[in-house]
């Protein structure tokens, strides 16, 4: 088994794993119920209802404007609803505190073009949930106390100075191997292109070992050869068990890639399969309405 | 005072900053027992200060006898002190100064040297009021750290820093000093230049023990916090969905950076120590490739503007702090140059992108293309 074998067995097994103890407990990876929200009197969202379950590929898809964005940071708990409930692994998104089972990728531009850091540094930081003080308050540490002393000793002494273990640096560079990017770790990330810097960012979710993946207009301003390798990469992920929700402006990747289509605009204007989203009028009524109120009419 | 514990408590900071005053004196019995905790605790922490002071000028003096640099000579124990303020400024301005830098948060070290001058002005307007004897500096921390939550409270509330807050808080910083600095203008007037400017000279034994508490603060939490700043300051949004306190780290850093302005204060002055924060990071950012090595260059950048700005002002004649930072900025521009150098001769080498693999991916998808 070659090392590029064994990382993407790794990531299969992980997020196989993670599925089924999903299923098992019947636990939704994101649950909206009735959600609404608004920045001010006026929703930018307004009753959305939406499950998402493990393994699925759903693409939210809408008008500029139409609430997408908005959307994700209330599905990852960054927002709270105005009225409604949103869920996340079974658990209030607000206070869902197992961050590392969630990868998120924004669009190139959150990456800071001229700080210097390298790639390895960059996917270093998918491993940063697992450490820190505040993961000593874990319920779990004074049962392994118990059990191994030695080992627990070493791990919480490398939990409180930040330090990654051998370990962590295994799962770093195996999260490189299955982007393909392992030839690039040590160069800084602003040299490179913007196709190869979200692969990078797939990479940090991928250290983290993410069940869900979590990915805002991933694509603007990457060149269409480089897009089309990165659905390919989506696919393969999803393929291996990790749910994507993919917020996207780009219809013609959606509808050949996702599994499922959420229209929205404020409302959810169509929530389906990805063939039936095709057929149906829902694209044109949710974007009709964008253009009403673009010239000034009332919906 | 009518609360025995507040005068207790006043009275141990009195005995602890000012040497003159014996420790806990004029105590009230209620709170003899709280007091003598903190009384022990603060003997402990000045005894380990002066040991390491005196092993600092053990050290300059062998250096002295080493080297006979004159500006080492066991007479000027204030140049001794001025090293040792200098070398920690060197390491602790750049540490925070990398993570305001990249989060485009230069400014903030500016504002805060200001209202830290206004802290100064609170510190030798109550000593010469109420001749309360504590040191401008402590004054100076507290205002400082109060306005820096203040500006990080308002960047939460608005959800951006911005320019104007930093402006507010700045000028509102520089007002309230000079105010009271008017308000008592003969008393004061005379030691407000070595604030605003800086001085070698005026390292006081005191001042130099607060750098050093101050140093041990910043650089303990940055050692245990780096990970979850590094998160923070690349992407906020995704250091929030991994469960990092973004507000939480946000705080730590803006306190951290009021800390750094007030120690670096002493010898940079109010006026020059946001350079501290800003020039050796961003000469590290031009020959730098990665954030742990930006890190240590932009330390030894600093440190060498510092030894060398240090050594021009005593042999010089001139102030301390404009010399650091012309250094600095020299620094940077051959900083500047040598990035360029080595952007021109590498980068001609692009390496292959290898394959996606997943296991139950096809392993040829995806290969190349960027």
């Amino acid at each position: 088994m070659s090392a590029n074998d064994a990382a993407s067995a790794t990531v299969g097994e992980s997020a196989e794993r993670a599925t089924e103890a999903a299923a098992e407990a019947d636990e939704s990876v994101i649950d909206l119920a009735g959600v609404t929200f608004g920045y001010t009197a006026t929703p930018v969202v307004e009753d959305v209802s939406l499950r998402v379950e493990p393994g699925e590929y759903v693409a939210v898809v809408g008008p500029n404007g139409s609430g997408k964005s908005t959307l994700m940071r209330l599905m990852l708990g960054l927002l709270g609803p105005d009225a409604g409930t949103a869920r996340l692994f079974g658990e209030d998104a607000a206070r869902f505190d197992d961050g590392e089972r969630v990868g998120y990728v924004a669009q190139q531009a959150a990456a800071a073009e001229d700080m210097p850091i390298t790639v390895r540094e960059v996917v270093k930081m998918g491993r940063f949930p697992y450490l820190g003080l505040d993961r000593l308050s874990d319920g779990a540490f004074a049962d392994e106390l118990a059990d191994d002393p030695v080992r627990t000793a070493r791990r919480t002494a490398n939990v409180v100075s930040g330090r990654l273990t051998a370990d962590d640096w295994e799962t770093v560079d195996d999260a490189l191997a299955t982007v393909g990017m392992s030839a690039f770790a040590d160069r800084r990330i602003g040299r490179l292109s913007g196709g190869q810097r979200q692969r990078v960012f797939i990479a940090r979710a991928l250290a983290g070992e993410a069940d869900l993946l979590v990915l805002d207009e991933p694509t603007v301003g990457v060149d269409a050869e480089s897009v089309d390798a990165f659905y390919d990469l989506l696919d393969a992920l999803n393929d291996a068990g990790i749910t994507v929700v993919l917020i996207e402006h780009d219809l013609g990747a959606v509808v050949e890639h996702a599994d499922r289509v959420v229209c929205l605009n404020r409302e959810v204007y169509f929530d389906g399969p990805t063939d039936e989203f095709v057929e149906s009028d829902a694209l044109a009524r949710a974007f009709g309405t964008e253009a009403r109120f673009l010239t000034g009419g009332a919906e | 005072m009518s609360d025995p514990l507040t005068a207790a408590l006043v009275a141990w900071l009195l005995g602890a900053v000012d040497g003159s005053l014996p420790l806990a004196a004029g105590t009230q019995p209620a709170a003899l027992t709280l007091q003598g905790g903190f009384a022990a605790v603060g003997e402990a922490i000045f005894a380990a200060l002066r040991w390491v002071l005196a092993q600092w000028y053990w050290l300059m003096d062998w250096a002295y006898y080493l080297t006979g640099l004159e500006m080492l000579n066991p007479r000027y124990r204030y140049m001794h002190r001025a090293i040792l303020v200098g070398l920690c400024v060197g390491v602790m301005a750049p540490l925070i100064g990398t993570f305001l830098v990249h989060r485009q948060l230069a400014l903030i070290g500016d504002a805060l040297a200001h209202t830290a001058f206004a802290g100064v002005a609170v510190g030798l307007f109550l000593n010469a009021v109420i001749d309360l004897g504590v040191s401008p500096y402590l004054t100076a921390v507290v205002v400082a750290m109060i306005a820096a939550l203040f500006i990080e409270l308002i960047s939460e509330t608005t959800d951006a820093y911005n320019d104007v807050s930093m402006a507010i808080v700045l000028s509102t910083g520089f007002a309230l000093g000079t105010t009271l600095i008017s308000l008592n203008a003969g008393g004061l007037a005379v030691g407000v230049n070595q604030f605003l400017f800086g001085s070698l000279s005026t390292v006081s034994p005191q001042s130099a023990g607060i750098l050093l508490v101050l140093f041990v603060v910043i650089v303990g939490t940055v050692a245990v916090t780096r990970n979850q700043l590094l998160y923070v300051t690349f992407d906020e949004t995704a250091a929030a969905v991994s469960g990092i306190s973004v507000n939480w780290y946000n705080r730590v850093m803006v306190m951290l950076t009021a800390m750094v302005v007030v120690g670096a204060m002493q010898i940079m002055g109010v006026i020059l120590v946001a350079a501290m924060l800003v020039v050796p990071v961003a000469g590290a950012t031009q020959v730098s490739r990665s954030f742990t090595e930006s890190l240590v260059v932009s330390v030894v950048l600093a440190e060498l503007a510092v030894l060398l700005g240090i050594a021009v002002a005593y042999y010089g004649g001139v102030t301390a702090g404009g010399v650091i930072v012309l250094v600095a900025v020299g620094i940077y521009v051959c900083a500047v140059g040598v990035g360029k150098l080595q952007s021109a001769r590498g980068g001609r080498e692009v390496p292959e992108m290898g394959s996606i693999e997943t296991d139950d991916a096809d392993p040829s998808a995806g290969t190349g293309g960027d």
